[in-house]
């Protein structure tokens, strides 16, 4: 009698308790109590352990309570629609793992999912608290949704992951969870923390202050930096990264000579990321050294020749000395300079030209490919989107889906230094010139929902795709993407697709039927996303 | 054909929720399948009608599409008809096409039904109207023989007489060897036994004994469970054997735990009916379905049974948290809530009824004051107001709110996920919460949230 707790002890108990006894060893080796003359022993017992069961679940009583948790902070934000908590039931009972297999033409709800949350975020609802624990099931398989899930979830989610240790890392990435950072303007309680904290507790502490007031972080950093062990003065010099400002660089300059070669080379690159600074300005001069322009050419040639050795100087700088395997050292520290080296540097030096000029400009023994490849990583570095546009070049040139000097990554990389309008134009303009094939990675940088040139181009080109006789799931990755980030009232376009076609002679054998389905779930998920939307627009 | 102009269909109201729709499915896997279903994407041709009728064409793996439509108004429980080959029941397309019509309107319009569904909905009112007219001339012809039925309800208690008595027997080998031996023993010996009680023809004393073999594996304390269930089950078969000396309801509770079949013939009680919980219990041989309701006007508590062979759902479902007007019958037997759904006059739809609530102490009297009248009883339907659930050590309890009292969740619900939900809903708050409490602790099967709000299903 586990449940409800039995009155304390009393004769009754010690009679139940002989009860058990005498049953557990059996009649035959002890005697029931209170045998009536006449009655069979084990009857006798079964008589009475029947009235005592009755009599003891018949008196069961409630127990003392126990310590009950603190109410939960309100959540002052105003609830979700009717439609919209429904739908976020729907879309959080839509688990993977379960079922698997081919999708058909029903689209993929819980890839819906992250665009739900920013958008119930945006328009400032609650959670329901009973999908909480859904939800909070969700963002533990993916971290991704993490963010959006647990700003969704609000303060109610907090208290039930004190509750539930499968919930701990609910507590780990809010704000104010079990790292609690202090108010900020108590000195003594940042001081002290910093001082006695969890290493967790300190970075989170530090990244906290240096969102607020860069330059009190730093204070704090410098505080105790001669302490500090390697591995942690990585992580908290990194967490400078956030607000870098002019005032940083002293503190850097000084880190250039740490003993740990791996906080070195963090310096170095956050000084490289200052174009003002006096490591940048090293940098420049190095690398100015290494490319000029040649006019004795029957065109104007750019000329490289990189350094030598890779002396003291460099090195303290944060350029690595040792080459990968099969590179060449002198090529590895040329890029590594011209990586470091602010890119507003190369115009007065190389004949006051735009950055279109420079890349146009023809690369004289074969140097090409590794003299781009560098400024591209400095452009993203230093998110530049002028040197960016002209590393990127006109989408349609031949060259721009080839293996280039600049591989697709580095290239989504620089789009990301453009704004959303022009980046996404360019990728449209590049679907446009060579398909799909190479798009996806291109893709995943433009901003949500797609323009509606860049979602035109995509559709063109999967219809394309389509004419040609190929099967959908080559193109399954862009079809993904094109569910969850299509305008939706592109769906009335689209629907002219979702017919099955006439197989083509030179068609793979059933690929029309499978791209009617594609088409239809691309169809159906834009018009649940409207919906979707439509739910969130209160009332 | 016109639009249906039949007396019995009544307005069909709100839309249901994903969940409540969900609630219909058989099993796991059409939850699954249907879910996918629940989508534009395969459907065309897709209506509703004001008087509760949906239909649509769901495209399968063939070229002529499936034909799914759905009587959601029926005063008798939803009704499905599709044409494709699946013997689950409601089949996937249903369970799609409902799952479509809860979640946007516009993909389910107001139409005017296809000829298809039309001439399937005719048919059905049509029998309907047959059966209404025949039940009361048939109830009377059924019953066929009633000097042939009497003669084999004596040869059936006779039967059980003798399974009792060997039941009684068995028992008593037990406690004479001790019942440190039946740990030893394991399941063979219950299992034979309990293969016995059915030749008995005693299905409720074959279930207990089948139970008793469970006991000796399920943890500490195991001997004084045992003993427990010994002894009940002692009583059982002693209230058996002397079942002619015992007040008539007791009698029947006897009669009704041993396993014969009891009819409802308590007067039929027409209410508004809340549907406070629904839950399937699982075992290889059968699924058993229990619906609890609230009756808005006489307060009542009562427990529909519906059981469907393995693997197959039970036919009876109905949305949590909705109410409808319906005649309710008892079956017989002192303190026995089971019942049975007569005629239904609307279909659930939402109602602001919440049952009235008590202390946890008021909660445990209850369960004390029913053991009165059936002493086999494991629990009692209760609804508990304003209570907090707290955790107690590794488990939980639900302590009220206004005083230093709670009920122990019992161990089986501390492992579901319906606590968190439970928890989430509370954040530390006084809930109202329905469910079954016992000498096991206290089952919870649906809350509601201080303040207004829906019911919140927790099984």
């Amino acid at each position: 009698m586990n449940g409800i707790t039995t009155p304390p002890e009393t004769p009754d108990a010690s009679r139940w308790e002989e009860l058990v006894t005498v049953a557990l060893l059996g009649t035959d080796r002890r005697p029931a109590p209170g045998l009536a003359a006449g009655q069979e022993a084990p009857a006798a017992l079964l008589d009475a352990a029947a009235v005592e069961t009755v009599r003891r679940r018949a008196g069961l009583r409630p127990a003392p309570s126990a310590a009950r948790p603190a109410p939960a902070a309100e959540d002052p934000r105003p609830p979700l629609p009717y439609a919209a908590a429904r739908r976020l039931a729907m879309l959080l009972a839509d688990r993977p793992g379960a079922g698997g297999g081919r999708r058909g033409s029903a689209p993929d709800l819980m890839e819906l999912l992250p665009q739900w949350l920013a958008l119930a975020n945006a328009r400032g609802f609650a959670a329901p608290p009973e999908a909480l624990p859904a939800l909070l099931d969700a963002a533990r398989g993916r971290t991704d949704l993490r963010p959006a899930a647990l700003t969704f979830a609000g303060p109610r989610a907090l208290w039930l992951a004190r509750l539930n240790p499968d919930w701990r890392f609910a507590l780990r990435a809010a704000p104010g969870g079990s790292s609690d950072v202090p108010d900020l303007r108590d000195a003594d309680r940042v001081r002290r923390l910093w001082q006695e904290g969890l290493f967790a507790e300190r970075v989170a502490l530090l990244s906290a202050i240096r969102a607020q007031e860069p330059a009190a972080a730093r204070e704090l950093l410098e505080s105790t930096w001669a302490t500090e062990r390697a591995e942690d003065r990585l992580m908290f010099l990194d967490s400078l990264r956030t607000g870098l400002q002019a005032e940083d660089e002293s503190f850097l300059e000084r880190a250039l000579a740490d003993r740990s070669r791996n906080v070195r080379a963090t310096a170095a690159e956050l000084l490289s990321a200052m174009p003002g600074s006096a490591l940048a300005a090293r940098m420049a001069g190095r690398a100015g050294a290494c490319v000029a322009v040649d006019h004795t050419r029957t065109a104007p040639t750019l000329v490289v020749e990189p350094p030598h050795e890779c002396d003291a100087g460099m090195e303290r700088d944060g350029v690595v000395a040792k080459a990968p395997a099969g590179r060449g050292e002198r090529s590895w520290w040329l890029g590594q300079l011209v990586e470091a080296t602010p890119l507003g540097s190369w115009s007065p030096r190389l004949g006051g030209r735009t950055p279109e000029e420079i890349v146009a400009l023809p690369v004289a023994d074969d140097w090409r490919d590794e003299l781009h490849a560098a400024w591209s990583r400095a452009a993203v570095r230093q998110r530049d989107p002028g040197w960016s546009r002209a590393l990127l070049g006109t989408p349609s040139i031949p060259e721009a889906a080839g293996p280039g000097a600049v591989s697709l990554a580095e290239r989504a990389k620089l789009l990301a230094t453009l704004d959303a309008d022009e980046r996404s134009e360019w990728v449209a303009g590049f679907i446009a010139a060579h398909g799909l094939s190479e798009s996806f990675q291109l893709l995943g940088v433009c901003a949500v929902p797609w323009s509606p040139a860049l979602g035109r181009a995509v559709v063109d080109a999967l219809n394309i795709a389509r004419d040609a006789g190929s099967y959908p799931w080559s193109f399954s990755g862009v079809m993904g993407l094109a569910e969850r980030c299509l305008e939706p009232s592109e769906a009335a376009r689209l629907n002219a697709l979702t017919a099955t076609p006439e197989e083509a002679e030179d068609a793979s054998p059933g690929a029309g039927g499978y791209w009617s389905e594609a088409f239809q779930r691309l169809v159906t998920t834009l018009r649940l996303r409207a919906v979707m939307r439509e739910e969130l627009t209160s009332p | 054909m016109a639009g249906p102009t039949f007396g019995t269909m009544t307005q069909q109201g709100v839309r249901w929720t994903a969940e409540q729709v969900l609630a219909l499915a058989p099993d796991a896997a059409s939850r699954k399948a249907g879910s996918k279903l629940g989508a534009a994407g395969p459907w065309s041709e897709a209506g509703s009608s004001d008087e509760g009728t949906v239909w649509g064409l769901c495209k399968g793996s063939g070229s002529k599409p499936y034909q799914t439509v759905i009587d959601v108004a029926d005063a008798g429980g939803p009704a499905y008809k599709c044409s494709c080959p699946s013997r689950k029941f409601p089949c996937k397309h249903a369970l799609g096409l409902l799952l479509l019509w809860a979640g946007d309107e516009a993909l389910v319009p107001r139409a005017q039904a296809p000829d298809w569904a039309e001439q399937w909905l005719a048919g059905r009112r049509r029998r309907a109207e047959a059966r209404r007219t025949t039940t009361g001339a048939a109830s009377g012809a059924a019953s066929g023989d009633p000097e042939a039925a009497r003669r084999r309800a004596e040869r059936r208690a006779e039967r059980i007489t003798a399974g009792a008595a060997e039941l009684e027997q068995r028992l008593a080998d037990l406690l004479r060897g001790g019942l440190a031996g039946a740990e030893q023993a394991g399941y063979g010996l219950w299992e034979e036994t309990a293969a016995r009680m059915v030749d008995a023809q005693a299905p409720g004393l074959a279930a207990r004994v089948r139970e008793l073999g469970a006991v000796p594996g399920s943890g500490a304390d195991w001997p004084v469970r045992l003993l427990e269930e010994c002894a009940l089950l002692h009583l059982l078969d002693q209230g058996w054997l002397r079942r002619e000396r015992l007040p008539d309801g007791l009698a029947a509770t006897v009669r009704s735990r041993v396993g014969l079949p009891g009819s409802p013939d308590g007067p039929p009680v027409r209410d508004r009916w809340l549907v406070l919980a629904q839950y399937d219990t699982v075992d290889a041989r059968l699924t058993t379905r229990r619906i609890w309701l609230y009756g808005a006007e006489s307060g009542r508590t009562a427990l529909l049974l519906s059981y469907g062979a393995a693997g197959r759902a039970p036919e009876l479902a109905l949305p949590v948290g909705l109410a409808f007007e319906a005649e309710v019958s008892a079956y017989p037997g002192a303190g026995q809530l089971r019942s049975t759904l007569g005629e239904r006059f609307t279909a659930p739809a939402p109602a602001a009824i919440r049952p009235p609530g008590v202390t946890p102490a008021e909660a445990a009297a209850r369960y004390g004051e029913a053991l009165r009248d059936d002493p086999w009883l494991d629990s009692v339907p209760v609804t508990l107001a304003r209570v907090i659930p707290a955790p107690d050590g590794d488990s939980w309890q639900l302590a009220d709110a206004d005083g230093d009292l709670a009920l122990p969740l019992t161990p089986s619900a501390r492992s579901r996920p319906g606590l968190w939900r439970l928890v989430a809903l509370s954040g530390g708050a006084p809930v109202t919460v329905f469910g079954e409490c016992g000498h096991r602790g206290f089952t919870p099967l649906t809350a509601w949230p201080e303040r207004e709000g829906e019911a919140v299903g927790l099984c």
